[in-house]
């Protein structure tokens, strides 16, 4: 159970990163399992490279993921914003299928893992593992700063502007493109910063992040779109339920009950989602 | 009528063809590669009745020809049925999971419904990778003796090959009639303005269900033909991720909405996949080679080949479709 409110959190932070993209932008974003599975693989290198802690090493392979968050931006978003949903579907998802044809012709679809485990706290006859507590804890700092970001700040402020109204906020002199472009890397970042996150607590595949995209997705909706604060809160929901279940049935049976769960939030509260297709 | 457009009859001359080249002569590599060809023609053809025609993007076509593989092997092998009656079955059984998945699903609009497509994908997986009777991981194998109702194991294959290409003609028949049928309308005008069409007495649910329903049919023969050829199925191969996304990019290559684009589309496209999965450099680059080609085709002509010819040669509309 505390193992899965711990997981939650860095599936709330994964989530977190789609969220904001498709809030804003009103782009689903299909290359963010591709970019969590870079970011373990980021995470790998960078371990590998200086042998430091994981958890500071995050810092650069957010730096890294931001970046690329502004390449993948110019490669395959700027053109589709104003076109049908289905193009901007189809665009990521060929950036996708590009990263996984790299990454697979590198590191093949073996296992790799990130050795490094900080000592757990006994409490009673429980141990927490102090990976899966740092990882937490790190997940959490994250997202608190993010929310700060976009409440305090004047590029944080510009952002929630353009996904309130975008019209608006151009005529206040916000230049949306810049704007769109900054939340896109910011999303990919977060992306880059669960996958290096999960790569400390777990073995990974470049093909694992599809796995963390359909989590994202059920975490996003639960949460509301746009609403990266609630991803958090959902995605450790989510971690909770996993851990109350896994018990009682087997893993591999998970993903049909995330995905049970997905589709029916989808149409008991379909509130803004209706809504949204038909305005 | 279906039966003066002229491309009724291209699509029956190119299945004969189809059936004919590779027999003359007994040519077994030629017939492998044919095969290939038919499969991926008859999965795109089918995923464009709902990508093309009715404008909603399904990521998780796989799953019906992966369950049709299973449902059909189930039959044809432990239970001992005809291969065509197990095909049939096969494709009956998957249409109507299909349906039911629609009924619920497809309440979702647009892009909501391209993730539970996803999900679809994932959950059937997960759940016939855990499913006692149909080995679960490891899969099943087609007895040696299910060969002999048609004839021994060699030309068990060759009825197989016959079959698939009825399929594939089926398929492109199947994209024919419902583009020039009154349901075909209904399908393109939600996918021009699903609002529109509803309220023009257009019931887009009813209708959405019934295509995804139909486009479930023939490639679950498809999956049960191939995998019994084959002589096994596992869940990593029945259920192929990319293989379903590869679809997507064969439908864009060669236009959307139109039938002879997505067969032009998936049989160029299967060529180049088997040209660069042979060839020792590119083999695991075919991925990015793909996506590429996806992203230039969206980005440069959204109308594929096919709307590029449109754009070349007007008049030429009124014959490929």
């Amino acid at each position: 159970m505390i193992d899965g409110l711990l997981i939650g959190s860095v599936y709330g932070l994964a989530a977190m990163g789609l969220s904001l993209i498709w809030g804003v932008m009103d782009v689903i974003n299909l290359t963010h399992g591709a970019m969590i599975a870079l970011g373990m693989f980021g995470m790998y290198l960078l371990f590998g490279a200086t042998a430091g802690n994981p958890y500071l090493l995050l810092i650069p392979a957010i730096a890294a993921g931001f970046l690329l968050g502004i390449v993948v931006y110019w490669l395959s978003v700027h053109w589709v914003i104003d076109r049908p949903q289905l193009m901007s579907l189809l665009s990521t998802f060929a950036v996708n299928m590009m990263v996984i044809g790299i990454g697979t012709a590198i590191w093949s679809t073996s296992p790799y893992n990130v050795n490094f485990s900080l000592p757990g706290i006994t409490v009673g006859e429980y141990t927490f593992t102090g990976n899966h507590m740092a990882a937490a804890g790190s997940a959490v700092v994250i997202a608190l700063m993010l929310e700060l970001f976009l409440r305090r700040t004047r590029a944080g402020k510009a952002i929630r502007a353009v996904s309130d109204n975008r019209d608006a906020a151009e005529l206040m002199g916000i230049s949306s493109t810049r704007v769109l472009m900054i939340a896109f890397a910011i999303g990919i970042a977060l992306a880059a910063a669960s996958g290096g996150l999960v790569s400390t607590l777990f073995p990974f595949t470049i093909l694992s992040g599809a796995g963390y995209q359909l989590k994202s997705f059920v975490v996003t909706i639960l949460a509301g779109l746009g609403k990266p604060f609630g991803a958090l809160v959902a995605g450790i929901l989510l971690g909770l339920l996993e851990g109350a279940v896994s018990p009682f049935i087997a893993v591999s049976w998970i993903p049909l009950i995330e995905f049970g769960l997905f589709v029916v939030v989808l149409i008991l509260f379909p509130r803004g989602i209706f809504g949204r297709a038909s305005a | 009528m279906i039966v003066r457009r002229p491309l009724l009859w291209l699509i029956l001359v190119a299945a004969a063809l189809f059936a004919w080249l590779p027999w003359h002569g007994n040519n077994v590599a030629l017939r492998e590669d044919l095969i290939l060809v038919a499969v991926a023609i008859i999965l795109t053809s089918n995923l464009n009745l709902m990508i093309g025609y009715t404008g909603y993007v399904n990521f998780g076509h796989i799953v019906f020809y992966g369950l049709g593989g299973y449902v059909g092997l189930y039959f044809a092998t432990v239970l001992g049925w005809h291969l065509i009656v197990a095909a049939l079955t096969a494709g009956v059984v998957v249409s109507l999971l299909a349906l039911v998945f629609g009924l619920g699903i497809l309440r979702l609009r647009g892009a909501y419904f391209a993730l539970a497509t996803i999900g679809v994908l994932e959950a059937v997986q997960a759940f016939v990778s855990n499913f006692e009777p149909w080995g679960r991981s490891t899969g099943m194998y087609v007895a040696f003796g299910s060969y002999a109702p048609l004839g021994g194991p060699k030309r068990a294959l060759w009825i197989t090959y016959f079959l698939m290409i009825a399929v594939m003609a089926l398929s492109l028949i199947l994209s024919l009639g419902v583009k020039s049928s009154k349901f075909g309308l209904g399908l393109f005008a939600i996918r021009e303005d699903e609002d529109a069409a509803i309220v023009l007495g257009v019931n887009a649910t009813v209708y959405k269900a019934i295509i995804y329903s139909v486009s479930a049919f023939l490639p679950a023969v498809a999956g049960a033909l191939m995998f019994f050829k084959n002589g096994m199925i596992d869940p990593s191969i029945a259920f192929e991720y990319m293989l379903s996304l590869e679809g997507i990019v064969m439908l864009m290559l060669g236009g959307q909405g139109t039938v002879t684009g997505s067969a032009l589309g998936a049989g160029l496209y299967e060529r180049l996949r088997s040209y660069l999965l042979t060839s020792p450099r590119l083999s695991a680059f075919h991925l990015v080679i793909a996506g590429a080609l996806l992203l230039l085709v969206i980005r440069l002509a959204p109308g594929g080949l096919i709307g590029w010819v449109y754009r070349l040669v007007p008049r030429s509309r009124e014959v490929i479709e």
